[in-house]
C-alpha cells in the first residue's frame, strides 16, 4: 500500500511522441481509472509505472521512493494483463506462488497465501489445474490471485476485462472493485470502456492524444467535462454539439439556426465562437426550443434514443423517457441549467462566471 | 480443408505413383536388398555367396572394434547434439532480442545449412589445416602441438566442430520461431513478478521450449548418425587409426573398401533399427510433451 507520484511523465517511440508530460497524484487506497480510446498512450502510461517501458523523461515516485530507473521487479507492483498471461506450464498453484518463491517467502507462508487468496476469488478447487484447461473467467481469476498473494504496494490493470463476454465482465467489474476496496490497495486501471471507467474508478484520468485531457471524480467529469473531447468520451449516448455565436456581453448565444439561447450569468466577447453542449438526457420535450427531424428511435424500455437532424442537417441525439415517440418532427427545449459551454477555437470549457 | 472424392480407384493411384516409385526404388529395394545381403556371406573375390543367418550380426556385435566404433558413435552425436543446440539456443536468445539489424543477422545465421557437408568439411579444413589453415598455424605458432592428422582428439574434436556448427542454423531456425511463439506479456509478468532475465529464461522460457528442444534432440542425434558422413570423409577419413570412424563411416570402410559386404550390410541393418527407433521415441514423446 502505497501513494503513487507522476511527475510530468513524458515518451516518445522514435520522432513519434505518445505522452506529452503527464502528472498525476494518487492517494493511498485510491483507485484510479486511465480512460481513452485506443492510442492515446494510456497503456504506455501504465507500462512506465511498471516499468516495463522508460520514459523519455520524468518521474514515477511510488511510496515516496523514486523509482524511474529501477526494473520491474524492484518495484514491487503487480499487473494483470488483457491476456491475463498465465505461465501456461506451471499449475494455478505455481502460478500464484511464482512470486513469492522468487522472493523467499518460507513455503508454509506462500501456502497460506495462495490459499487465502484463492477461497477469496472462488478458485480453491482449481490450484491444480493448468491455465489451459481454465475458462476465460477462471483465468482472470487466476490473473487476479497471482497479483493478490503479492500483497504489492501497487495494483496495475491492463484492460482485463475486455476479453471477456458482456456478462462475466459486468461481474468482474464489480467483482475487481469489491476485492480494491476490500484490500485497500491503489490501484491503477487502464480500459477504453467509459462504462468500466465510471463504475470502478475513485477517480478517472481522460486520456488525448498523449495528454490527461482531466482528472478527477467520475460525477465531476460527467458534470463539468473540461473540453469537448471529454464531453464527448463520457456519458452514452454522447454529448450533442451545437455551434453557436456569443453577443449581449456573453449573455446569450444564437445557434447556427437562428435560435437564441439565454446564458445567465456569462460573459463573453460578442461575436465569440463557442460550442453549446447538451446531454441527450437533458433535451425535454417542449416547444420554443430545437425542431429537429427524427430518422431513428431506439426503445430501450424504459426510455427511447431518438436520432434525428436539425433543419440545418447537423445530428442531434436525444434521450426521453417512455417507449412511444414517434418519428417525424418534434419539439425539444435545452435547459438552460444542463447545458456546457465551449470555446469554439481550442474546444475548452467555459464556466459560468468566468 | 476440403474433401475429394474420387469415382475409381484408377485415378488416386494413378497420382500416389510417382511417390511410391521413389520411395520404393530409393528406399524400400536397397534396404530389402540391404536386409537380404546381410544374411549372406562372400568369398573373398565375390564368385559366390553362402547363407549364413545371423552370423554376420553375431560377428558385428562381438567385434571388439565395431564395439569402440558405438561407443565413439555415441561420445561424437551427443557432443554434437549438445553443442548444436546450446550454440543455437544462445544465437537464437539474442536474435530474439531487439536489437538493430537483427533480420540481416538472423538471414546470416540461416547461411550454412545451405553448405553441402563436403564444403564445410573443406571449410574447417582451411581453418585448422596445421600447414595452410589460419587457425592451424596460429596454434602452432603459439607452442600448441596442434594436427588433427596426428592426434585422435584433435581429429574428433574437430569434426564435431564441423558437424555441429552445419547443424547450428536448423536449429537456430526452430529456437527462433519458439522463442517467438511465447507471448510477450507472459516475460513481462514474470519480470514484474521479480525474476531476473536468467531465471526467467530457466523457468520460463526454457519449460515453454521444451517440446522444441526435444525433437531437436532427436533430430540433431539422426543427423550426427548418420548425416556427418561427408563431412568425416573430407577431413579425416576416419582416420587417424580410427578415431574418428563412426558407424556410418564404418559401414563404408568395411563394404565400399574393405568388400566385406556381408557385415557391412548387417551394420547398416543395426542402424536402420536405431533410426526407427528414435523416430518412434520422437512421435511418442513430442505429442505428449506439449503443454498449451
Amino acid at each position: 500500500m502505497a501513494t503513487l507520484h507522476l511527475q510530468d511523465i513524458r515518451k516518445s517511440f522514435g520522432p513519434t511522441q505518445v505522452l506529452h508530460g503527464v502528472t498525476l497524484d494518487v492517494a493511498d487506497g485510491e483507485m484510479i481509472v486511465i480512460v481513452g480510446a485506443s492510442g492515446c498512450g494510456k497503456s504506455t502510461l501504465l507500462r512506465i509505472v511498471a516499468g516495463l517501458e522508460t520514459q523519455t523523461s520524468g518521474q514515477v515516485v511510488i511510496g515516496g521512493q523514486d523509482v524511474s530507473g529501477l526494473e520491474p521487479a524492484d518495484r514491487d507492483v503487480a499487473m494483470v494483463f488483457q491476456n491475463y498471461a498465465l505461465y501456461p506450464h506451471m499449475s494455478v498453484f505455481g502460478n500464484m506462488a511464482y512470486g513469492l518463491k522468487i522472493r523467499g517467502v518460507p513455503k508454509a507462508e506462500i501456502e497460506r497465501r495462495v490459499k487465502e487468496a484463492a477461497e477469496l476469488l472462488g478458485i480453491g478447487a482449481l490450484l491444480e489445474r493448468r491455465p489451459r484447461q481454465l475458462s476465460g473467467g477462471q483465468r482472470q481469476r487466476v490473473a487476479m490471485g497471482r497479483a493478490i498473494v503479492r500483497e504489492p504496494k501497487l495494483f496495475l490493470f491492463d484492460e482485463p476485462l475486455s476479453n471477456l463476454d458482456a456478462k462475466l465482465r459486468v461481474q468482474m467489474r464489480a467483482e475487481i472493485r469489491r476485492l480494491q476496496r476490500r484490500l485497500g490497495v491503489t490501484s491503477l486501471f487502464v480500459t477504453h470502456d467509459q462504462v468500466e471507467a465510471m463504475t470502478l474508478g475513485d477517480r478517472l484520468v481522460v486520456m488525448h492524444g498523449g495528454h490527461a485531457a482531466q482528472i478527477a471524480t467520475p460525477m465531476e467529469i460527467w458534470a463539468r467535462p473540461a473540453d469537448t473531447y471529454v464531453a464527448g468520451f463520457i456519458g452514452s449516448p454522447a454529448m450533442n454539439f451545437l455551434p453557436a455565436t456569443l453577443s449581449h456581453g456573453g449573455a446569450v448565444a444564437t445557434l447556427a439556426g437562428g435560435l437564441a439561447v439565454p446564458l445567465p450569468g456569462r460573459a463573453g466577447a460578442d461575436g465569440a465562437g463557442v460550442l453549446i453542449g447538451i446531454r441527450p438526457e437533458h433535451l425535454r420535450p417542449g416547444a420554443g426550443g430545437l425542431s429537429p427531424t427524427i430518422e431513428l428511435v431506439e426503445p430501450l424500455g424504459s426510455e427511447s434514443v431518438l436520432h434525428g437532424r436539425l433543419p440545418d442537417g447537423s445530428p442531434l441525439t436525444a434521450r426521453l423517457p417512455g417507449a412511444v415517440h414517434a418519428e417525424g418532427a418534434l419539439a425539444l427545449t435545452l435547459p438552460p441549467e444542463s447545458l456546457h459551454v465551449f470555446d469554439a477555437g481550442s474546444g475548452k470549457r467555459i464556466e459560468a462566471g468566468a | 480443408m476440403r474433401k475429394v472424392h474420387f469415382k475409381g480407384v484408377a485415378l488416386p493411384y494413378l497420382l500416389l505413383l510417382p511417390q511410391l516409385i521413389i520411395t520404393g526404388l530409393f528406399f524400400f529395394w536397397p534396404a530389402g536388398m540391404a536386409i537380404y545381403q546381410s544374411f549372406l556371406r562372400e568369398d573373398a573375390f565375390g564368385l559366390s555367396s553362402q547363407f549364413v543367418a545371423f552370423e554376420n550380426y553375431a560377428d558385428v556385435l562381438s567385434d571388439p572394434t565395431w564395439l569402440e566404433s558405438a561407443a565413439r558413435t555415441g561420445l561424437f552425436s551427443v557432443s554434437v547434439a549438445l553443442l548444436a543446440l546450446g550454440v543455437a539456443l544462445f544465437l537464437a536468445v539474442q536474435a530474439d532480442k531487439h536489437i538493430r539489424g537483427a533480420d540481416t543477422y538472423k538471414t546470416l545465421l540461416v547461411w550454412p545449412y545451405a553448405v553441402a557437408p563436403a564444403l564445410a568439411a573443406v571449410l574447417w579444413l582451411f581453418m585448422f589445416h596445421p600447414n595452410i589453415g589460419l587457425f592451424g598455424r596460429l596454434l602452432n605458432g603459439l607452442g600448441i602441438p596442434w594436427d588433427y592428422r596426428l592426434n585422435g582428439g584433435q581429429a574428433l574434436t574437430l569434426v564435431i566442430l564441423a558437424s555441429a556448427w552445419k547443424q547450428v542454423s536448423y536449429n537456430f531456425i526452430f529456437f527462433l520461431a519458439g522463442l517467438q511463439s511465447i507471448p510477450r506479456s507472459v516475460l513481462e509478468a514474470a519480470a514484474i513478478d521479480g525474476a531476473s532475465p536468467m531465471r526467467r529464461f530457466w523457468t520460463v522460457v526454457f519449460p515453454l521450449l521444451s517440446p522444441t528442444a526435444f525433437f531437436l534432440l532427436v533430430v540433431n542425434l539422426v543427423y550426427a548418425f548418420f548425416d556427418t558422413f561427408g563431412v568425416i570423409h573430407s577431413l579425416t577419413q576416419g582416420g587417424p587409426g580410427k578415431s574418428t570412424e563412426t558407424l556410418i563411416y564404418r559401414v563404408y570402410t568395411d563394404g565400399v573398401m574393405n568388400l566385406n559386404l556381408g557385415s557391412s550390410a548387417a551394420q547398416s541393418v543395426i542402424l536402420m533399427i536405431l533410426v526407427i527407433v528414435l523416430t518412434a521415441v520422437q512421435f511418442r514423446y513430442v505429442e505428449r510433451k506439449v503443454h498449451y
